[in-house]
């Protein structure tokens, strides 16, 4: 029903505000936090497609004249010629043989996936870095550098899903208490106060003594504590809010409680909230590292930033492993830094951008 | 005063001109365009004009005070004081200059005082800065100072924050401490604007008082005529950033000679209401409303007291008639329009179109709120920001239901639209690309687009330029008259309330002191109260209540 206007400003398709616009603007004109969103983006984006760059088996093989695509699914070796009916592995010189006698097959870059052990090493594991292992290799033999991608990928990952869901539940939880006031809010708050006084830390690891810690686990008791850190913040804005006039105009036109909390606070909270998530997503990506890191965290053998600092804290004399895991986490937190001081920037009114 | 011809004078203006850098890209702003004017000892020049005229601009370029360098002025702008030039002076020049010898009164007195600080502090900085004096002196001084602005309890007041302090209270210390080292040149932007018109008056008498005294120049930023017919000599009247005319203040209300002059002096809001049928049904009619804040006290928050808000209130509105609500702020008059529309907890009686509807829960109440409907006062906050016009006026359509098809409801908005003398191409639009006035349509427009017929009115006028408050005025009182609408009109200035209101209430301290026909309490008001309320916002005359 919306007429069309022929000057309406689009981002991304979406019709937005002109205010929206001046953010953006903002937002662009921090070049650092401009540029580190495109480059957290990019690292993201190719590591979101990790088995086509770190892997132990081919993208592609041809072999007498049929396409296999063992990215996605395992073939016996048979079906190579080979002998065994168990699936191939293509890193086995006998198979490779196999193949290339009667067709070829593509490799991704790197030829390790984060749980391939090489045992082709020239020095005992941990070896230094070398043509085929480009950061050198951990104390059981593993590629450094496929361990990274796949570790960056499921540290990022975990730390989006982490930090969506405690935002919505904060949200909801900060918006009601902001909205309703009174004994609902102080009964929530004390809550909150002698719930965030529980030792998460001990939690977990008695939790992880007779249960195995996966990435769900993981999510869900993180999840339990993570979500206060928004409800402060929205329940200000909600308690500033649920006073302004056009608050009270929309009471006054009976519109009902849930209405007024979506159509006309919520929007005010959000740009608290998403100044916010940035500094979120850092914090749960530390949390993991530092649960990896003391070994209560994702199983054993998952590739795992924390895992490998602990690793290079075993293995001084490896400094490769210290220092890689190191430089990759101090940049990835410092771009996510980055990118949230530009969102804080934008956001502020009283930015002067010239 | 300007007779000693051949001197120049203390404070000589001339083609000022103020550019602020565009934000992101766009256009510089031109704020103040080749101002000039010039100003004696002893004399009172008022800088007249509306929200955005550049008059404010103009006072904070004689400080320098302006965010430089996104404002910037023209080449041949000159601002001279006492001989000397301030534009692109030295910085340690200036803060010779500024509290020392030019001093500022500010609006807006709640936030221009430190709240941290004492008023012995605050008032003894500037002493103890441009003036060396020993904090002693200072002290002796401050006293001085503050009997000098009638701040009643002067010793016992040193040690007392702002926020003890009421908001004349609080602008008599703003004055006290630009008066602290006697300056040559008195700037008071707006000084009484947030002020009650009891207190307006007594601060206005303050200043003419203090600046005879000194024989200190006055600069007066003021959009409120009234004023400047009583306190200047001179005038200049400005908009979009121009003087477009200047003289002495008789000669230009006598004979404005420019467009924009007359049809400010026109503006003011004129006439009165419409006659209306006196033995028309009642729509709204209260009994013995009170609505109490509990005080609680105490670990087990025991309840000690209460703040009556609206103490006991009776009152009817008449289909088609207004009744005016006047008082002066903290009086109870906005607490008693939420009471009546059950936006806030009231006891008492209070009958809706002969329901009563104290009793009543939301959603029992949810089918009246379609008949009786609320405008507030500040049409910035009223609006949400995030929603476009569209959105915002078919809001309550939606929760009613009062539209069978998206198309008969964009019919109803567009004609609410019309209605309220905005073009419908607007509708996609946000608010902050309208005006205050045009966002107060948008307010009405909202709460007209349900039919209801009884609507409170929330000092709808207050926050708008002159010129808009005649419009809406106008604009009220054609909807009451096309639909037999019933108004609760709150206020507190009492010329928009002679121009709308059959009927008025005087409310004091939650309690009605006055109430009668508006003629008959206007030109004979009984009570003290009511005698000293008209008496300061018709003449400006201070009269002890």
């Amino acid at each position: 029903m919306h007429r069309s206007e022929p000057n309406a400003d689009r981002f991304l398709g979406i019709r937005i505000s002109p205010l929206t616009r001046r953010r953006l603007e903002a937002f662009r004109r921090n070049r650092r936090g401009f540029w580190s969103l495109w480059i957290f983006l990019a690292l993201f984006v190719v590591t979101l497609f990790a088995e086509f760059i770190a892997n132990d088996r081919p993208i592609l093989v041809r072999y007498e004249g049929g396409w296999y695509f063992p990215v996605f699914t395992d073939y016996p070796e048979t079906t190579f010629g080979g002998e065994f009916p168990t699936a191939a592995d293509y890193r086995d010189p006998a198979v490779q043989k196999l193949i290339s006698a009667k067709g070829w097959m593509v490799w991704p870059l790197i030829p390790f996936t984060f749980d391939t052990i090489n045992y082709d090493l020239p020095s005992p594991a941990p070896s230094p870095p070398s043509i085929v292992n480009w950061l050198g290799t951990d104390d059981q033999g593993r590629d450094v550098l496929a361990r990274l991608i796949y570790g960056f990928r499921i540290s990022v990952l975990f730390g989006l899903t982490l930090t969506a869901l405690s935002s919505v539940i904060g949200v909801a939880a900060g918006a009601v208490q902001g909205y309703f006031g009174g004994f609902l809010d102080l009964g929530f708050q004390r809550f909150i106060e002698i719930w965030s006084g529980l030792p998460v830390l001990y939690l977990l690891i008695i939790m992880a003594s007779f249960i195995e810690p996966n990435f769900w686990w993981l999510l869900g008791l993180m999840l339990l504590f993570s979500w206060m850190g928004l409800v402060d913040v929205v329940r200000a804005e909600f308690l500033r809010a649920r006073n302004f006039d056009y608050v009270r105009a929309a009471r006054a036109l009976g519109v009902s409680d849930l209405t007024i909390i979506l159509r006309h606070v919520l929007p005010n909270a959000t740009v608290a909230t998403i100044t916010f998530l940035p500094f979120i997503l850092n914090g749960s990506i530390t949390t993991l590292t530092s649960l990896d890191f003391l070994g209560f965290g994702l199983p054993p053998g998952s590739p795992s930033l924390g895992e490998l600092l602990a690793q290079g804290k075993a293995n001084l004399q490896a400094p490769w492993l210290g220092l890689t895991a190191f430089f990759v986490l101090a940049s990835m937190l410092s771009l996510l830094i980055f990118v949230g001081e530009a969102v804080r920037d934008a956001f502020d009114p009283r930015k002067v951008v010239l | 005063m300007s007779d000693a011809s051949g001197a120049a004078p203390l404070l000589e203006i001339r083609n000022l001109s103020v550019t602020f850098a565009g934000r992101g890209g766009a256009q510089p702003v031109e704020a103040v365009k080749r101002v000039s004017f010039s100003l004696n000892r002893g004399e009172t020049l008022a800088l007249v004009g509306e929200s955005g005229s550049g008059k404010s601009v103009t006072a904070l370029s004689v400080l320098q005070l302006l965010p430089y360098p996104i404002a910037a002025h023209g080449p041949q702008s000159n601002i001279r004081f006492a001989g000397e030039e301030l534009v692109g002076a030295a910085p340690e020049r200036l803060r010779r200059v500024r509290g020392n010898r030019i001093a500022m009164v500010f609006q807006e007195p709640m936030t221009s005082l430190n709240p941290l600080h004492t008023l012995d502090r605050q008032i003894a900085e500037t002493l103890l800065i441009h003036k060396h004096l020993s904090a002693a002196a200072a002290r002796t001084r401050t006293i001085e100072l503050l009997h000098l602005v009638g701040l009643p309890d002067a010793e016992n007041r040193l040690g007392a924050y702002p926020h003890q302090l009421s908001g004349g209270q609080r602008q008599r210390v703003m004055i006290a401490m630009a008066i602290a080292n006697e300056p040559d040149l008195l700037i008071a932007d707006e000084p009484t604007t947030a002020l009650d018109v009891t207190i307006q008056a007594h601060i206005l008498e303050l200043l003419k008082d203090l600046r005879d005294r000194f024989g200190m120049a006055l600069l007066l930023i003021t959009h409120d005529l009234t004023i400047v017919r009583k306190m200047a000599d001179q005038v200049c009247i400005m908009t979009a950033g121009e003087i477009v005319e200047a003289g002495p203040t008789d000669e230009i209300f006598a004979h404005p000679q420019h467009p924009y002059t007359r049809r400010l002096l026109a503006a003011e809001p004129k006439g009165l209401a419409a006659p209306a049928d006196p033995t028309a049904p009642e729509m709204m009619a209260a009994q013995e409303v009170k609505v109490w804040f509990p005080i609680r006290r105490g670990l087990l928050r025991r309840v000690g007291g209460y703040v009556k808000a609206v103490d006991g209130v009776s009152l009817a509105v008449r289909t088609g008639t207004t009744l005016g609500v006047v008082g002066e702020s903290g009086s109870g008059k906005t607490t008693l329009g939420l009471a009546l529309l059950r936006l806030t907890e009231a006891e008492g009686h209070i009958r809706f179109a002969s329901t009563d509807i104290v009793m009543l829960t939301q959603r029992q109440l949810r089918p009246l709120r379609r008949q009786m409907q609320v405008v507030f006062q500040d049409p910035y906050s009223s609006l949400s920001p995030r929603l476009s016009v569209a959105q915002i006026v078919e809001e309550g359509l939606k929760v009613h239901r009062l539209a069978a098809s998206a198309a008969e409801r964009r019919r109803l908005i567009e004609t609410a639209l019309v209605e309220v003398g905005l073009d419908p191409e607007g509708a996609e639009r946000y608010p902050h690309e309208f005006s205050g006035g045009q966002r107060q349509r948008i307010a009405i427009a909202r709460a007209l687009v349900l039919k209801p017929r009884f609507i409170v009115l929330d000092e709808p006028t207050s926050a708008l330029d002159m010129s808009v408050q005649a419009q809406i005025v106008e604009l009220l009182r054609e909807l009451q008259a096309r639909h037999g609408l019933a108004y609760l009109f709150i206020s507190h200035d009492l010329r928009v309330v002679r121009a709308l209101a059959h009927e008025i209430l005087v409310m004091k301290d939650g309690k009605i002191v006055e109430a009668g026909a508006t003629e008959q309490v206007m030109t004979a008001p009984e009570h003290p109260y009511t005698r000293a309320l008209m008496a300061a916002a018709f003449d400006l005359a201070a009269v002890p209540a």
